[in-house]
């Protein structure tokens, strides 16, 4: 077993790093303040091949693995998390769907300009009365001729006032997950249009809206997949998203852990530095130890991928643990610097209203659990036959 | 164009630096080492000159086998070849032995220009730059802050004390770059896959034709950290007291007003 | 090396007249040199009275170049010179300031040489019989003493940090001509021009106080107010990295460890908050005043004195308060020297 990242994911480690202290920590406290990013910032990541990690160089992307792109969430996320989020969804839930399931034209029209950041994508699955429940959606796409035309509203989209490619999930057929299909639409598709723009709790400077369809035409050659097949691309995203989301998450961690690091030396009462009392060490020794848990966790899941092997369990598992992780983190960075950490001049507040998001999206804990469960239960129906026979290893 | 850049692998200096017990450098242990600042330069330089003129990027260093990450990162930056010179004999080398060994792996390459960073952020020394230059028989221009080709010669812009010097310099030459002649690019991912299968040239002094190790000049005595300062007095309360007392103090107790 | 060595210096001058390195180097050429001879070598174009004058601070023997290819300098004019003089007298000892021609020059003349070489030194001092430099590194986290073994030894001494050797009336030297017989062709670089940094003051690097500005100072028109106080105290105006970063001051301010390394006697830190990138170019200052509204800032753990308080408001009174000291002193302003 190797433990240590590989020379080229330590080479990407570094650079991403280095780009994000110099970039992006500079400005992540007012991006958050004033709820945006600079445009110019995309354009960067992408012309170091960062909006399409996994892709491969002849679409327009970086040529690398699933462990790179973990390595580079977290890298950015630990800086800021808000474009962590930006980057997750354009790499996970927009380059990926059109590179699996897309053809030859739709690759060379969409992905390209993606995977090479001159182009933003978002997702848009999730409505009103669909989240957790996303089989029961309820977007239409009706045949007219050569062309669809999609009626209903999305919500929670994240990138939703920026992007210039929509990947939209509508139903097709008849109720139930085999009647959706995915649709890849533009900004300025006639019918489409970017409804109310969300307040958030945290990682302002990413935008989340609503996207309004009403009879929105869209050619025939915008239909990604199959008909009908729209589950199934929605559902291979989520594996390869999650992973990224558990980067983004542990970037978060890391900040709240090396921030508590750097104020508890720091900061004096009682004649002492606070990183020299008791209470203060063992929430920084349970930090450190739980972000690197989920670390091992991350790199794993991603590996069995990069090795093409089935990882919904790590997959969820890594998401599950590494969210619930910098919460946890975030919650405790706050607490070491008291006051101050209540104070928006530092950098721990932020930390705690960007964590909260992981928990939530790209599948809430609850659904990650409900995940895991069904995996390790299902392996247990089998696992309880050899003991019975005289205990036969499973 | 044939462009060499010199580059070293020196240790990260944001990371604080631990000095040996024994007083004899610094505790290898927990350094991170990275491509030397100054070389960043050097290797962008390099880049923007083959990106506008045609040619090849080669990168030489002579170090230990960590040393090839430098060389991975110039390669990730865009460089076309490396070569990495690894010896024993290397760590008891001084600078100008060590500029001889450099000067020795570049000859051959019929260089049209040789780039170095003016100095590399761990010992600061600045020697191997026109050493490199004497033993190569080239002209050289140091601390560069502005390089333009031209045909047969190259302009550059150095500060001196006070001013700005424009020089030209018939090329082949060596050119020190310093900080602000560019803004090094950060390496693409493509650019990392790309320096992996990039096969790095091996030399050690023998292949060199270097039979016996330069005898070096001078010698370390001691490393120690420098000198601690004080904190001095603070000065707080309302602005025109302070300025009076600071003045007072600068005059009499400092003298240096 | 013997109590009794001969020390040679490598004398810049500008305009005919020494400049303040070369006094510095002089006067630890002496120090050095003991009952040895004290020599220096000028280059240049119109040099003809410089001997007296470098006679006056202590050389005994002035070695002259005189030339017009040999100004302005150019490394392969001086390198084949001073090359050629140094290796048929071969000293034991050769000081050369660490300006932009001495670091341009010396590693050039040491690879010519073979000889050791050891630049930016803080300190050159003989102990045991050996030659031994002081000198920062790893970005001032620390200092390394370094000993010359048996040759020649090139020293390349930091400015701002020897005392100028002070002049005497009735020293005389003996001036030995060099004959120059440069191939113009053999001189392959050539200044095409020099524009001087529109900057009224001392280089940074030879400046005894500087005024520094940093990310505080909010804006480039608030480099007036350092400017003011420059002016007042005669002092040069240098800045941290983030000014220059934002372009609100060229390069050539930076002071640091991407920029110059100065020691002044008296360095003003406004409004910069003493990052160990910055503090790698000033530390050697004898006296720093900080002013800072923050007083977490770390540069307060270096400062003589720590001024906390507003930088807007502390400047104009400070300004106020020198020239208020410099009329009443009737010195006229300590203009700074060249």
């Amino acid at each position: 077993m190797e433990f240590t990242l590989s020379e080229e994911h330590r080479l990407v480690q570094s650079t991403v790093r280095e780009w994000a202290a110099n970039r992006l920590l500079p400005i992540a406290a007012e991006m958050d303040r004033t709820g945006s990013y600079p445009r110019g910032l995309v354009r960067e990541l992408g012309e170091m091949g960062l909006t399409g990690v996994f892709i491969p160089e002849e679409y327009g992307g970086g040529g690398m693995d699933m462990v790179s792109y973990c390595v580079v969430l977290e890298e950015i996320a630990r800086a800021e998390a808000a474009l962590a989020a930006v980057l997750s969804v354009n790499n996970s839930l927009v380059c990926y769907p059109l590179f699996a399931f897309g053809t030859e034209t739709q690759k060379r029209t969409y992905l390209t300009e993606l995977a090479s950041g001159r182009k933003l994508g978002c997702y848009c699955l999730t409505e009103p009365t669909a989240g957790s429940d996303a089989a029961s959606l309820r977007t239409s796409a009706r045949r007219e001729g050569p062309s669809w035309v999609l009626n209903g509203s999305k919500i929670f989209v994240t990138n939703g006032v920026e992007a210039d490619v929509l990947i939209v999930y509508a139903r097709t057929g008849s109720e139930g997950p085999h009647g959706v299909s995915a649709f890849i639409a533009e900004r300025g598709d006639p019918g489409l249009s970017v409804g109310k723009v969300e307040r958030k709790l945290g990682i302002h400077a990413s935008s989340t809206a609503e996207i309004v369809l009403q009879d929105c035409r869209l050619p025939a050659d915008r239909l990604l997949g199959e008909e009908g097949t729209g589950f199934t691309v929605a559902m291979a995203t989520l594996d390869g998203g999650r992973i990224g989301i558990a980067g983004q998450a542990l970037g978060i961690a890391r900040a709240a852990l090396e921030d508590s690091v750097a104020y508890a030396k720091d900061r004096r009462q009682f004649g002492r530095p606070i990183a020299e009392f008791q209470a203060t060490q063992w929430k920084i020794a349970d930090m450190a130890t739980r972000i690197q848990a989920g670390r091992l966790l991350m790199y794993r899941a991603a590996w069995i991928r990069d090795q093409g092997r089935r990882h919904t369990l790590e997959a969820s598992m890594a998401k599950l643990f590494a969210s619930e992780t910098a919460m946890w983190a975030a919650t405790h960075a706050v607490q070491i610097y008291g006051g101050y950490g209540y104070i928006q001049d530092y950098p721990v507040e932020r930390h705690f209203r960007d964590a909260k998001i992981t928990e939530i999206y790209e599948g809430t804990s609850e659904v990650q659990r409900l995940v895991i469960a069904r995996q390790v239960l299902g392996a247990l129906d089998h696992a309880v036959e050899p003991v019975r026979a005289g205990g036969r290893e499973a | 164009m044939n462009i060499v850049v010199c580059v070293k692998h020196v240790p990260d200096t944001e990371v604080p630096i631990k000095i040996r017990a024994d007083g004899r450098g610094v505790e290898e242990s927990g350094l991170n080492h990275v491509l030397n600042f100054y070389d960043e330069h050097g290797v962008e330089e390099a880049l923007r000159i083959k990106e506008r003129f045609g040619g090849t990027v080669t990168l030489v260093t002579a170090g230990p086998s960590r040393a090839v990450e430098a060389l991975r990162t110039g390669l990730a930056m865009g460089a076309d070849a490396a070569i990495h010179i690894q010896d024993p004999a290397l760590s008891s080398l001084d600078h100008v032995g060590t500029a001889r060994v450099l000067a020795a792996a570049i000859k051959p390459l019929s260089a049209d220009l040789v780039l170095c960073g003016k100095l590399s952020t761990d010992d600061n020394a600045a020697v191997v730059g026109p050493a490199v230059a004497e033993f190569l028989d080239l002209p050289q221009a140091t601390a560069i802050t502005k390089l333009e080709l031209g045909e047969g010669a190259a302009t550059a812009h150095r500060e001196v004390e006070g001013a700005v010097e424009v020089l030209e310099v018939k090329l082949p030459a060596v050119i020190t770059v310093e900080r602000g002649i560019n803004e090094p690019r950060y390496p693409s991912l493509p650019g990392i896959m790309r320096a992996r299968r990039t096969a790095v040239a091996a030399r050690t002094l023998a292949d060199l034709g270097i039979a016996v190790p330069p005898a070096g000049h001078v010698e370390l005595l001691n490393m120690t950290p420098p000198p601690k300062r004080q904190a001095g007095r603070r000065l707080e309360g309302e602005a025109a007291v302070i300025v009076q007392d600071l003045v007072r103090a600068l005059r009499e107790e400092a003298k240096v007003l | 090396m013997s109590a009794a060595s001969d020390v040679w210096i490598i004398a810049e001058q500008a305009g005919g007249r020494p400049r303040k390195i070369t006094y510095e180097l002089l006067g630890l050429a002496k120090t050095l040199a003991g009952q040895g001879t004290v020599h220096a070598v000028v280059a240049g174009r119109e040099i003809a009275g410089i001997a007296e004058d470098l006679a006056a601070h202590g050389a005994q023997v002035v070695h002259v170049a005189a030339s017009a290819l040999l100004e302005p300098y150019t490394t392969d004019a001086h390198a084949q010179v001073i090359g050629t003089l140094l290796a048929e007298a071969a000293p034991g000892l050769v000081l050369v300031g660490s300006t932009a021609a001495g670091r341009d020059l010396a590693p050039r003349l040491a690879a010519k040489l073979d000889a050791g070489i050891v630049t930016d030194c803080a300190s050159v001092e003989v102990q045991d019989g050996r030659v031994v430099a002081a000198r920062p590194a790893m970005t001032r986290k620390a200092i390394v003493r370094v000993a010359f073994h048996d040759g020649i030894r090139i020293a390349v001494v930091l400015p701002n940090i020897y005392p100028p050797a002070p002049a005497e009336q009735g020293r005389s030297a003996d001036v030995v001509t060099v004959p120059v017989t440069l191939d113009p062709a053999s001189i392959r670089t050539r200044v095409v021009a020099v524009s001087a940094i529109k900057r009224e003051t001392v280089p940074l690097t030879e400046a005894d106080i500087i005024v520094s500005g940093g990310r505080g100072l909010r804006g480039p028109e608030n480099f007036a107010l350092l400017d003011k106080l420059a002016a007042a105290l005669g002092a040069a105006v240098g800045s941290s990295r983030p000014p220059v970063d934002s372009g609100w001051v060229p390069h050539d301010y930076e002071i640091g460890q991407t920029g110059k390394t100065v020691n002044p006697q008296l360095y003003i830190a406004c409004g910069i908050s003493g990052a160990p990138q910055h503090l790698a170019g000033m530390s050697g200052s004898r006296c720093i005043v900080a002013i800072n509204k923050d007083p977490q800032a770390p540069i307060f753990g270096v400062a003589t004195y720590g001024v906390v308080g507003d930088l807007f408001e502390i400047l104009p009174l400070l300004t106020e308060e020198v020239r208020r000291l410099k009329s009443a002193a009737g010195d006229g302003g300590r203009q700074a020297a060249g």
